[in-house]
Parts: structure tokens; sequence; C-alpha cells
């Protein structure tokens, strides 16, 4: 009990120190960030900040600088605090003028996506499109609803950036990750396993089969494992015109269950 | 009257380890020099000066080591790869955990005596992890290198410090990860930091006092043999760090220093030259740091290829001559053989895909074969093996080693300036993958995800004769490994990988004999040890230190 209430006195000073340190960034409207910072920030990044935290920002267990999981900051000012005073007894304080602590920020805020080049639509119509004659859910699930078998997108929004989006919307077998390939597994009983493979090592295999079951596989029951190359999903390339699919990656880029 | 008597037992056994803990023996260099002849302890990092990590305990057998059983857990509440070696002495175990924390714990059931914590300067910087290696041993004394630069003195009895000397300066990213080297009465060290500019060295000090007595730099500085390899100031910032223990041979007095990349990591075009002696092993005098030889395997190198590996002291029967060798499996991805009296080249071999270069030519030196801007280099920058130890076994012959193989990186070159205390990596290098986007191998493993697969690179063991350096046999793991090895006289080999499977393998075939899921990453070299006549096998996987014994 005494630990806990110590521990809340020092958030308490946090707080209370926070407001001093106002002037870190050389924008006061946070969520609004000029395509130059962004790219500038992920030079910083590469050069202060990759070699702990990693290239998608999610080395350190319990942070995802990417999709926006912190330990401790919430705005802006506090990402920026942490940046300069660094942590105790982990992160070591970084001295960088405010023109570089911004970009650094933009780019965490913009998911590490510098590019510029990816058209991003109207989200309402690409919900339609989505729901509608896109098909998509026949496949995937938002918010609960909706088959298992493909990946669930309800978060689809922080985990991916826009230019991910529309490259797998258009060519999925490009963008599918050789993870997630969708694996035959025939067993040494002859019973076959299909579905999407999750994780693998040298004696086992884990996937999720057409029926919506985790299904932990053991090699030396197995027979034959083909993984094909070829994504599930149909490429939408051609289906859909540009303009459809950059409303669809807008409805997507609004999928952030939190 | 059984249970009476089994009690009696136990009291008994009770007060004689009692006694025998305050009987400890001291460890003297004479006991240094004779590791092998109480294996029952392993009293330096890799098990003896050798650095064979080989073990001459014969209780568990390919035939019984299907019984080894889970005999004790310590976890460590501090999150990240542990990468800690603990050494064992007379029953007692002393692992160092992150960031500078020193346990001495009952080797037999994992109970902990004493926690020594040395409180890290926030000053200190470090690229890779808040990692720490180990301890040494001298008399009663533990000795540990810090992550802000010290070295510590720590009673082994008490836990307390004894004394504390700056080595290098945190601020300017000098730090110590290795567990330190003894010889006779002295202590040495090396500094890491290779990714912060620094200019590397390895000093040695007064086990007693902490007193420096001699600073070897692994960049000659002005008017130094090997000074002209560096174009202008770029010496004064070239890295050429030192992290892992070197081997030492008492015979010919020579200590074996691995050394570490030059700076900036991934652009040689700011350092003109070959760069001596980033990526060499250096062999000093451990009286007098004198340099007796040199042996570059990386020359001028843009793919962050430290040589930070441990060099095995293996005598061979060299086309028909004697020959004192030193066996190294480069992080470059060719498997060295040298001659350890003089440095001698005496041949390389391949032992994953390679494509930097297309040969090593009969002095030694590669024969590079740069990639074009954008393409793939094989192996990739976490090498085709990394510091993680090696073994070797006098009985088989063989040399085993933990490699990724088909494993690559596409290097972005770029102007560093350096600016004291700050990353000096010269661009980067991003994991490659065969689809685009997809993840390519990552230095760590964030989650249980394996979320990079076989189309990345696979990890293997490999066992390598190094008489012609052909590979004799290969273990494959579906991810990479950081696994070190061990061999035992019964022809065992111990080993881990990223998976968390603990293996005993045949050291002859390579064949599984044996294997725990462990779950967590296996980061450290696995040792052994007998306490009370029973033989003891430890690996970290995780954020536990696990132990193994034949069942009772």
């Amino acid at each position: 009990m005494p630990f806990r209430a110590l521990l809340l006195a020092s958030v308490g000073l946090a707080l209370l120190a926070a407001p001093a340190s106002a002037q870190l960034l050389t924008v006061d409207h946070p969520g609004q960030y000029t395509q130059e910072d962004i790219g500038r920030g992920g030079l910083f990044y590469n050069a202060n900040c990759f070699q702990c935290h990693g290239r998608d920002g999610d080395q350190i267990s319990g942070i995802d600088l990417r999709r926006g999981l912190f330990r401790r900051s919430q705005s802006d000012e506090d990402l920026a605090q942490t940046i300069t005073r660094g942590t105790p007894g982990g992160m070591p304080a970084f001295k960088l003028d405010p023109a570089e602590l911004t970009a650094i920020v933009a780019f965490i805020r913009a998911g590490f996506d510098t590019s510029a080049s990816v058209k991003v639509g109207d989200a309402a119509k690409g919900r339609a499109i989505f729901q509608g004659n896109g098909e998509c859910m026949m496949c995937h699930r938002v918010a609960g609803k909706g088959p298992r078998s493909a990946p669930d997108l309800s978060d689809i929004g922080i985990a991916r950036a826009p230019a991910v989006l529309e490259r797998a919307i258009r060519e999925p077998t490009a963008a599918l990750l050789p993870i997630n390939r969708p694996v035959r597994i025939v067993m040494r009983d002859g019973k076959t396993v299909r579905g999407r493979r999750l994780n693998e090592d040298t004696h086992t295999v884990q996937l999720i089969d057409e029926k919506e079951r985790l299904v932990s596989v053991v090699k030396k029951d197995v027979r034959s494992m083909d993984v094909a190359k070829e994504s599930a999903m149909p490429a939408y390339a051609g289906k859909l015109t540009d303009s459809e699919i950059a409303d669809l990656v807008a409805y997507l880029m609004t999928l952030r269950r939190q | 009257m059984k249970r009476r008597f089994v009690y009696f037992v136990i009291v008994a056994a009770i007060v004689t380890s009692v006694l025998s803990d305050r009987t400890l023996a001291q460890v003297t260099s004479d006991r240094l020099l004779r590791a092998s002849e109480e294996p029952q302890n392993w009293i330096t990092y890799s098990g003896g000066y050798a650095g064979l990590r080989h073990s001459q305990l014969t209780q568990i057998t390919p035939a019984n080591v299907k019984n080894l059983e889970l005999k004790w857990i310590l976890p460590n509440q501090v999150f990240g790869a542990w990468q800690s070696s603990p050494i064992v002495v007379d029953g007692m175990m002393y692992i160092t955990q992150r960031p500078n924390d020193v346990l001495a714990v009952d080797a037999k059931t994992g109970r902990v005596f004493w926690q020594y914590r040395y409180v890290v300067s926030p000053d200190a910087r470090v690229c890779c992890g808040a990692n720490n290696r180990g301890v040494a041993i001298l008399g009663d004394v533990l000795y540990m290198g810090t992550l802000d630069g010290h070295l510590v003195a720590i009673d082994r009895t008490s836990g307390r410090s004894l004394w504390d000397v700056p080595v290098g300066d945190p601020k300017l990213g000098y730090s110590i990860t290795m567990a330190p080297l003894i010889v006779k009465d002295k202590v040495l060290v090396g500094s890491g930091g290779g990714e912060y500019g620094i200019r590397g060295f390895i000093a040695a000090f007064d086990a007693k006092t902490g007193k420096e007595l001699w600073r070897f730099y692994t960049i000659p500085g002005p008017g130094e043999k090997g000074h002209d390899t560096w174009s202008d100031d770029s010496w004064k910032s070239g890295g050429a760090s030192v992290w892992v223990t070197p081997s030492y041979d008492p015979a010919l007095n020579l200590t074996y220093w691995g050394v570490g990349n030059p700076g900036p990591d991934f652009n040689p075009d700011q350092r003109p030259g070959d760069n001596l002696y980033s990526d060499s092993v250096v062999a000093l005098d451990p009286d007098t740091g004198a340099l007796k030889w040199h042996f570059q395997f990386s020359p001028h190198d843009p793919y962050d290829y430290d040589s930070v590996q441990v060099g095995v002291l293996a005598d061979l029967n060299w086309k028909g001559t004697p020959t004192k060798a030193i066996l190294w499996g480069n992080r470059n991805g060719f498997f060295y053989v040298l001659d350890r009296t003089n440095g001698k080249f005496l041949s390389a071999m391949p032992f994953v895909k390679v494509n930097w270069a297309s040969g090593i030519d009969e002095k030694g030196r590669p024969i590079p074969t740069p990639q074009p801007a954008g393409q793939p280099t094989w192996p990739g920058v976490q090498g085709g093996t990394n510091w993680y130890s090696p073994s070797y076994s006098p009985r088989t012959g063989l040399f085993y080693l933990s490699a990724w193989d088909g494993y690559a990186s596409v290097f972005k070159p770029e102007t560093s300036q350096y600016v004291p205390g700050r990353n000096f990596l010269g661009g980067g290098a991003i994991p490659f993958a065969e689809t685009a986007g997809a993840p390519g191998v990552r230095v760590g493993r964030a989650t249980p995800i394996n979320n990079w697969t076989d189309a990345a690179g696979n990890g293997a063991v490999i066992a390598i004769d190094p008489l012609t350096g052909q590979k004799k046999w290969t273990f494959k793991q579906f991810d990479v490994t950081d696994s070190g090895n061990l061999t035992t006289a019964t022809d065992l080999l111990f080993t881990g990988g990223r998976e968390g499977y603990f293996y005993a393998l045949d050291a002859r075939t390579g064949a599984e004999l044996w294997k725990a899921s462990l779950g967590g990453q296996i980061a450290n070299g696995p040792m052994t040890y007998a306490v009370d006549g029973k033989q003891y096998v430890a690996v970290i996987s995780g954020n536990s230190l696990i132990t193994f014994a034949l069942r009772d």
C-alpha cells in the first residue's frame, strides 16, 4: 500500500511537471504533421532510435511506437518529454532541438509512413464497398462481425500504413506475409488440415483452420505439408477503380479498435 | 527406525554443506590454469582458457540423456535477452543479470545467497540492450564490467563491492559487457561501444587494487604501426570494440582477442584503408599488453562483421605437422584456421551462403564482391554467426557453431557526422525478405510469434572438421539461433535457439537425442558442472536460468 501511494505521488509529480515543457515542440496543434517533418523524423529515428526500438518500433517489450502503444506517453508533449528526459534505468535522454523533436514525434504519430503517394479517399464510401460489392466481409471480420478465416481487420488502421493497405488490396499475394500463407497438411493418419499459418518452429506448426479452430500440429505426425504462395484473397487491381480502392483504404484507416 | 536414519542423513548433509561453504578454497591463478582437472567446476567464461566450452564430465551420456529432468529454475525479473554465462565454483554459481546485478546461487537448488546491485549511471549508452555476459573469479573476488564503463571487484562471500574503477567514459559510449579474463594477478577487459564512434581498447588492472597496468588501443595512434590504415582523423572514432572474453594460451603466454567492427559501421568511404585492428584477432602479451601478431578477417568492412567470436585453441595435425592452431567461425561467414604462434593463415571455408566475397586468397585476405545498391548481401548484418560461443571437442576433433544460413540484409551506406555520445552508424541495414515488405530476420524476437520464416533464413548448428573446413553435419532449426554450444567428454552437444528448445545432440552425428521445450529465447552458452557427484546442465531460456540433471 505505501508503495502504491508513492507510485501515485510520483505520477502526480510527473503530471505537474508536464506544463513546464510545453515549448518542447515547434507546433502546438498535435495531430497535424507535415510530410517534410515525417520524412525528417524518419532520418532522425534511424540515427537515434532504431538501435533499441527496432525498425518497426516494437523491439522493446510493452512498446509499439508505430501502433501508438507507449508505456508512459499519451500526448505529443509526453512523447517529447520522454525523448528529452529519458526514463529511469531505461532510455537515455536525447538532446534534440525543437525542430528535430517535432520531426521525430511526427514520424512516430504517422505510423512510420513517409510515403506521400498513396491516395486516401472517402471513408464512408469505402465502408459501403467493404460491406457491399467488395465482398470483403465474406472472409474478413471487423468489430466482432464476419468470419475469422481471413485476418481480423478491427485494428488494421493502426497496424498498417496506407501504402501497405493499398498494395494488399491491389495485389494480395505480393503483400502476404510468408508466415500467413495458406497451408494444407496431410497427417500420417490421413486426416487433412487446411488453414492459415500463424506460427511455426522446428517441431510444430500453429494455424487457424477452415472451421476457425486454432490447431497446433506436431511435425512428426505430418505426412506432407504444402505451403501455397498465392493468397486466398482475390486481387482487386482492375476489379475496383482507383478511386474505389482509395475509399477502401480510407475506411480501413478508420479501423482502430482500442 | 528407517525414518530416523533418513533424518540423520539429511541433517548430516546440511551440516556438511554448511561446512563446505565455510571452507571454500580460493580460486588461485594456478587453479585457473588447470581448470580441466576440476571438471565439477566451470571457473571461466568458456570453461577453460582454451575457449573450448567442453567438459570432462561423463555422468550424462547419449544413452541416459533422455532421463534428464528439471531440477530448478532461477527467474530473472528484468526483461530482454539474458546473455550471461554462469560460472560455478565448489557448488556455488555466480550469474549476472541486467543491467549489472550479480547473484550468488546454490548450484544444487537454485536458491540465492546474495544479490549485488550496481547502479548504472544514466550516462550509459549501449547499442543493443543492457547486456552483461558474466563475471570472472580470482582468489575470493569476483570481477564485473559495467554498462557505464566501470570495473568492479566484489567479495564473493558477502556480495559487497571491494573497489570500483572507471575504465571508459560512458558519455562517449564506452561500456563493458564481456566477462573479464583473469591472467595471473591481472584482470583484463575490453570496451564495447562500436556503434558510438569510440576508439576501442583492451586494458589490464591489478586484481588487488584495480590500478590500471597497461592499455592497448585496438586502433593504432599516430606513429604506431598500422595507423596508416586509417585516413585523416577517422581513427579517433573508428570503433573496433571488444565485448567477448578472449582465449589464452599459457604456454605461449598470449591472449587472443576478437575485435569488433570499424565505425561508422556501414559507410567505409568515411574511413578509407584497411582500418586495423577492426574485425581482427590480436594476440597480446597479458603481462605488458604488447601486440605479438594480428590477423584481419574483414578489412575495410561495410557490413558490421565484428570478429567478436571466441577463438578456440586446438592442437591439430595440420598436413602432417603438429600445429598450435586457433579456430575461428567468423561473423563474415567463413571458418578460419590460423597458426596461433604467429597468426599465419592456414585455411578458410564458407559455412553459410556468402556473396560479399568470392573467396579468401592464399594470404587470408578476402576477395570482395560488393553487391549493387539495393541488392541483398549474404550473410546479413547479424552475420553467419555472431558472439555465440562455439565449442570444440578434442574427442571428435570437430568445431561446432551456431549459424544463420541463407540470411541476407540490404546495406544502405549514408554519411554520418561523428557527434560525441551519439550513434555513429553511417547508414543502416534492412532485413531482407523474399516478399517485399515481409519481415526479414531481425536482431531479436520481440514476441512468441515468429513472423519471418525460412523464406528469410534459418538457424543451424554446424559441425566443421577443421582439417578440411568441410561440414561434417548440420542440425537445422526453423528460426535462427543465438545460442552458444557445449560439448562433453561423452560426445554430447547441448545447444538451443530462439524457439526456446534446448537440445542434446550426438556430437559425432548431429542426431537429436533429447530436447526440452523451455519456451524463451536461448541467448547464452549452456554450461555443465557437478555438485555432490551429480552432473547438472544449466542454460538460460527467456527470463529463466534452468538446470537439468539425471532423474534421482
